[in-house]
């Protein structure tokens, strides 16, 4: 928690930090996560979605409260468990469903679907199906923007799987080495796939792993939402202003399985039951009516609100435009300037 | 009205290979902010085969930039910085150690265009000198196009003249997509013309180096050479030989090579890297697949890189890829119907 001896505002980060009408937004956001991925989970069971997805429901505090001090001109990469950045990153879920359902209308025409959605137009740029894949890139995004004297930063997202690939170390000590502007947020949601972090991580936290690349690391409480964007957000700063990267670990459950093959095995039913009572949401939601930004009518608004644009994406999504089957190999490279 | 006009066309002189390589960085440098140069030792070292040479004297080390030696996340970097807005020259040391950064390569740069839908590039442009005969061994010597040649979404590209080595590193270069250039250690210091300025050899065009009318040589990198001294040695006993520099590995010039086969009705692929399921397969299968396979009058050869690692022995060393003296044997014994 911050420091407040010497402030005369006490109340918490984010509280005192951003005004009203962002924090609503952001509650805006989580429940459009939380409302999203059921949808795209239903759909899935009704057929309408092919493939696999990686549900991040549990996660929306720190994919929402990481991105608070972003622009759309700053960069993120994502991962597997992407749509909850994607939409904290400015996404519109109609576009989103519409990749999903395999739609030119996508936000990738139906190439990428839920492992690659992406926005770049808002900066995301893009989830990743390789797990580590996403942390050099996101150095290079850093690279690029202190290169060409640009004010903009990176925040790269990662699990706590990814904290074991030789992509992790080389992508933060180089960035540690040139000083770039990027932030390493590593949710840490206790496995990979079905092997927990205590099996397969030599170190506690795994923000302790900073130290070796002489960088600040943090673990926070990543369903806190202000515990995030006071962690996040401090890091933004120091990023933006120059002093370099910082990895900030936050700690975070998903709810549903890896992925649609999941059967559960690997953890009991009273731990997901701890985590579900940690709503990241519910927290954030009384946080903002304790500290009088709204009140309970107006978060339920809020809540159908986000509802009934997901049901009106997936609406959109069903109306969408197959590709054309001619169009297989379109977009392996650039086209022809006409 | 009558003006005077004096279209200077370019001048050449001769360079090196390597010099004609640090040539086309170095206007790349001077024109285009957003070019920088990546790898390992290529600053103040100036490149393991000192291509990057004082590069790094003339740009400074923002922009001729060593990295550690992390060529995973070195390549991710280059490729990050591609998709948001630099043009990175991205120098492998070695080729063979690209095998570290597959996944950076063949999964990202590869594949980001496509993934996302036409909404995003990386032009990153990926050097990597490659081909045995220096006596590293197994690990510093292969010939790996065949491997890059697989994945769409890369362009692949092999000089042999330093002219080329110029031309298609400042197409590579002006490509909205990854190309991956291959370079033969060999070759850096052949000397050759080299026109002055900006110009762009394209990329997808083979080159006829020599025209004949019996036997067509498909030859890539230093085996273009190889080739070219075969054919003058053929050309003795009176055996007419076209050799092909095949200049791009993906896309690969059907046009040329087909009408070359239709012409001389004989074919032999030249090739450095392990001869099974390689360039001369792709190429073999192109003809057999095309208009030119009912002007063939004899089978098929492809000449490649033994069914082994390079090995550090000279003669091993030399045993282990097509030589020229193998090269006049397989033709001859092709046109003189022993195949």
């Amino acid at each position: 928690m911050p420091d407040n001896r010497h402030d005369p505002d006490n109340r918490p980060f984010a509280i005192r930090t951003f005004e009203a009408d962002v924090l609503k937004d952001a509650l805006r956001k989580m429940w459009l996560i939380r409302r999203f991925e059921e949808g795209a989970e239903d759909s899935y069971t009704r057929g309408l979605i092919h493939g696999t997805m990686h549900l991040s429901i549990g996660q929306e505090a720190s994919a929402v409260g990481s991105c608070m001090a972003l622009t759309d001109d700053d960069k993120i990469t994502s991962t597997h468990r992407g749509h909850g950045h994607c939409i904290a990153k400015g996404a519109e879920v109609k576009y989103m469903f519409a990749e999903f359902f395999g739609k030119e209308e996508g936000y990738c025409h139906g190439r990428g679907g839920s492992m690659h959605i992406a926005d770049v137009t808002k900066g995301n740029l893009g989830a990743n199906g390789i797990v580590g894949g996403g942390l050099p890139i996101a150095v290079g995004a850093a690279l690029a923007s202190k290169q060409l004297g640009r004010n903009d930063v990176t925040i790269c997202f990662f699990g706590d799987g990814a904290n074991n690939e030789g992509a992790f170390h080389e992508a933060l000590n180089i960035a540690a080495v040139w000083k770039l502007p990027v932030i390493f947020v590593c949710e840490n949601n206790k496995y990979g796939m079905s092997t927990s972090t205590e099996r397969s991580t030599a170190v506690k936290n795994i923000a302790e792993r900073a130290v070796a690349y002489a960088m600040p690391g943090r673990t926070v409480d990543g369903n806190d939402f202000n515990a995030v964007t006071e962690a996040v957000g401090a890091a933004v700063a120091r990023a933006r202003s120059g002093e370099g990267p910082s990895l900030i670990e936050n700690l975070t459950y998903r709810w549903r399985g890896h992925s649609k093959s999941d059967r559960n095995r690997y953890r009991t039913k009273d731990e997901i039951e701890s985590w579900v009572a940690q709503d990241p949401i519910e927290r954030f939601r009384k946080l903002l009516v304790d500290h009088d930004i709204i009140d309970a009518a107006e978060a339920d608004t809020i809540r159908a609100a986000a509802e009934a644009e997901v049901a009106a994406g997936i609406e959109f999504a069903k109306a969408g435009t197959d590709p054309k089957i001619s169009d297989v190999t379109r977009y392996v490279h650039a086209e022809a300037k006409a | 009205m009558n003006v005077p006009t004096t279209v200077e066309k370019p001048g050449s002189r001769e360079l090196s290979y390597a010099e004609a390589l640090r040539e086309a960085m170095g206007l790349a440098l001077e024109r285009d902010d957003r070019v920088i140069l990546m790898g390992e030792d290529i600053g103040v070292y100036g490149g393991a085969f000192q291509v990057t040479g004082d590069l790094v004297d003339r740009f400074g080390t923002d922009r001729v930039r060593d990295t550690p030696i992390s060529e995973l996340g070195g390549a991710g970097v280059a490729v990050g910085a591609a998709l948001t807005g630099l043009r990175p020259i991205f120098e492998f040391q070695f080729s063979d150690f690209a095998m570290l950064a597959m996944e950076q390569i063949a999964n990202q740069a590869a594949k980001l265009r496509y993934m996302l839908g036409g909404e995003a590039s990386v032009p990153v442009v990926m050097r990597m000198p490659g081909g045995s005969g220096t006596g590293a061994a197994a690990q510093h010597s292969q010939s790996l196009e065949a491997w890059f040649g697989h994945v769409p979404g890369l362009k692949v590209v092999q000089p042999s003249t330093p002219e080329d080595a110029k031309g298609l590193l400042l197409a590579a270069l002006e490509d909205p997509d990854p190309v991956i250039i291959f370079e033969h250690k060999m070759l850096y210091k052949m000397k050759g013309e080299v026109p002055e300025g900006w110009y762009t050899t394209p990329i997808g065009k083979a080159a006829i180096r020599r025209e004949g009318t019996d036997v067509t040589i498909v030859a890539s990198a230093i085996m273009v050479h190889r080739a070219l001294a075969a054919a003058d040695e053929l050309a003795k006993d009176g055996i007419s030989v076209e050799v092909i520099d095949l200049r791009s590995v993906r896309p690969i010039d059907r046009e040329t090579i087909i009408a070359s086969v239709k012409k001389t009705g004989k074919l032999v692929c030249v090739y450095e890297g392990v001869r099974t399921l390689g360039v001369g397969a792709e190429i073999s299968a192109m003809i057999a697949e095309s208009e030119a396979f009912d002007f063939l009058d004899a089978p098929i050869q492809r000449l490649g890189g033994a069914e082994a690692p390079i090995p550090y022995n000279p003669e091993l060393e030399k045993a282990a890829v097509p030589q020229t003296p193998g090269i006049v044997d397989c033709v001859r014994k092709l046109v003189g119907g022993q195949v």
